[in-house]
């Protein structure tokens, strides 16, 4: 099962953005999308989300078309953590967890259960009760990290895999919480469910990612195994300065800035 | 009675008690508020007394029966529409605008409403009598609702771009189409006849002093069916308060959410406006006091709105009564004067989000 774009072409106002783009992201792995600064990492995980219809292409979800599916139908397989978020009024953190669940039949008890257990996975087990403009910014996205995770719980559903989408998912948060997003992402990949995130943080993309797609210029200019992509002359030649990977010790491979040779 | 929970099995933040206690306690006072009114009015006669007599199967005298029935009665019902109605509306727009500010009275959808209505006041005889003859008494409920609809379509169109509503252009472009729609109503005036500028004064003085069960049987259907509408938006609301693209990511059909609110806003207005003049700042005050004791949960939200609406605006018409009694004052006048200066506390407290 998995979630597949195939040659998709994104129109933004009367500026194309994607070029063509094919991604295959499997289930039961962790897949970034990687590239510089507006390459079109975030528009296509948009397009992937269903929020922007591809001018050409499809997107397919389990097998089945994107744009065919119902919203409800859509919010049950999968979840979405989008970049940044505006709230109007002064919910609690649980009043936002509890919209996570429009699209879903669960009684009170069931629902309080979730929201205490996507808390804790965020590692905010007690704010429920905090107004969620008073949270600080880390704080606040690994709110919405919550109210994603809840949306699709279970990484399994009747109807298959069910998938996160999660666009920069570390970009306000410590280096502790990094890690414990990007394990909590990983431990969802490992338990059947699909993740897609732009990343920004090569280092974490190393450590995590299972797949990797490359992006340039609206381009995908690599697609494969972590380690494919990761190598120092697609990275260099994508974001356009000279960057070495080193191998650490064990398995996996990590690069600094320090590795650019200045 | 509502069940509810003990407070162990509660999580922190999560307010559904406080909504369904508000409810509870808004519903007496509905009741309590209701029945004071129904007491209330020049004639002398008493509720309890005819009620009383009612029940125990007495003959009620004749002008008691006229009294209650035909004036007080259509008078308070029309009160509790119209109030709900406004309230409700408020609480809708600012939830469609994503912004507290956002009223009906304030933004132009009531001066469309009235534009429509004042048009079929005094343009209605120009109709092919057949025309007219459909429409009926609801010709000046059905064109207020299509005024109130334009309006309130314009204003969306321009304040809302790309899903983001800029609150400066929101409030600037609300001035703007309520000051358009003035000059075109006071153009249509001009032309008016005698007979037809009586009727306008009258309608204009925002009053519930009018009320009839004709006009109540014109209106009652539209808001009727507009406050029907209500609970299907709270959802849909509450996801649209993350934002468009996050609303449809959890399941919202954003499109068809927008759409009904619209609608629904633009009926309880315009029908209000159709029954009762302008009368303003319910629909801000409500929503706004609602929010700080049970929070902006719109599955809550709407339906207290709805009654405590319903209730201050029954409060706001006893006073009206009693201050130059057995005089009246229109109504509009106290619901300004309280709601005036509430406004300008809401728009002190929500600096921050203004200025920006």
């Amino acid at each position: 099962m998995n979630l597949t774009a195939r040659n998709l072409h994104v129109i933004l106002g009367s500026h194309p953005v994607l070029h063509g783009v094919d991604l295959t992201a499997m289930a039961g792995r962790l897949t970034a999308i990687i590239g510089p600064n507006g390459s079109g990492k975030t528009t296509l995980l948009r397009a992937l989300t269903g929020e922007l219809r591809p001018a050409v292409g499809s997107v397919t979800l389990n097998g089945q078309d994107m744009a065919r599916l119902q919203p409800e139908t859509l919010a049950r397989r999968r979840a979405v953590l989008p970049q940044q978020s505006a709230l109007s009024f002064p919910f609690t953190v649980a009043e936002i967890l509890r919209i996570g669940l429009i699209a879903h039949a669960c009684d009170d008890v069931e629902a309080r259960a979730l929201i205490r257990a996507a808390l804790a996975k965020v590692d905010l087990p007690e704010h429920s009760g905090r107004f969620y403009q008073e949270l600080s910014g880390g704080e606040q996205q690994r709110v919405q990290l919550a109210r994603a995770l809840i949306q699709v719980w279970q990484p399994v559903g009747d109807q298959g895999p069910r998938w996160l989408l999660l666009d920069e998912p570390v970009s306000s948060l410590d280096i502790a919480h990094q890690l414990t997003v990007m394990r909590l992402a990983k431990n969802y990949a490992r338990a059947g469910g699909g993740v897609i995130a732009v990343m920004h943080d090569l280092n974490l993309t190393a450590m995590f990612a299972d797949h990797v797609l490359l992006m340039q210029q609206g381009r995908a200019s690599a697609e494969g195994p972590t380690e494919t992509v990761l190598t120092d002359r697609l990275l260099s030649q994508a974001y356009g300065c000279d960057l070495r990977i080193r191998h650490a010790p064990g398995d996996g491979v990590w690069l600094l800035p320090q590795g650019a040779v200045v | 009675m509502v069940a509810v929970a003990p407070p162990e099995h509660r999580i922190a933040g999560d307010r559904d008690h406080l909504g369904r206690a508000a409810c509870l306690g808004l519903l007496l006072l509905l009741v309590f508020f209701a029945l004071l009114s129904l007491g209330q009015g020049p004639s002398g006669v008493s509720a309890p007394q005819v009620l009383a007599d009612w029940l125990a199967g007495r003959e009620v005298a004749t002008v008691d029966q006229v009294v209650m029935l035909n004036i007080r009665l259509p008078r308070l019902l029309t009160g509790m529409l119209v109030g709900a109605s406004l309230a409700v509306s408020g609480a809708v727009m600012q939830g469609l605008f994503r912004n507290p500010l956002a009223d009906p009275g304030l933004l132009g959808v009531s001066s469309g409403a009235s534009l429509g209505a004042i048009a079929s006041i005094v343009l209605g005889g120009l109709l092919p009598p057949a025309i007219a003859g459909i429409f009926g008494w609801y010709l000046v409920p059905v064109a207020a609702f299509a005024g109130s609809w334009i309006a309130m379509v314009v204003l969306y169109g321009i304040a809302t771009r790309h899903g983001r509503t800029s609150v400066a252009t929101m409030l600037l472009a609300g001035i703007a189409l309520a000051a358009m729609i003035a000059a075109v109503a006071g153009l249509i005036i001009y032309y008016a006849n005698d007979a037809q500028l009586r009727d306008l004064t009258f309608w204009g003085l925002g009053s519930l002093a009018g009320s009839s069960w004709t006009k109540l049987s014109a209106a009652a259907p539209i808001i009727l069916l507009s406050l029907a509408a209500m609970p299907m938006l709270a959802r849909g609301l509450n996801g649209l308060a993350l934002g468009e693209a996050t609303a449809a990511h959890v399941g919202i059909r954003v499109q068809r959410t927008k759409a009904i609110a619209i609608l629904a806003t633009a009926g309880a207005t315009g029908a209000s406006v159709a029954v009762s003049g302008g009368i303003g700042f319910v629909g801000i005050v409500v929503p706004h006091l609602l929010r700080l004791v049970i929070g902006p949960d719109h599955r809550w939200l709407l339906i207290n709105s709805a009654l405590l609406g319903a209730t201050v605006l029954i409060a706001a018409d006893i006073i009206s009564r009693l201050v130059v009694a057995p005089a009246e004052l229109p109504i509009g006048i106290i619901t300004a004067m309280f709601g005036g200066p509430f406004f300008m506390w809401v728009l002190l407290s929500n600096r921050r989000v203004l200025d920006a």
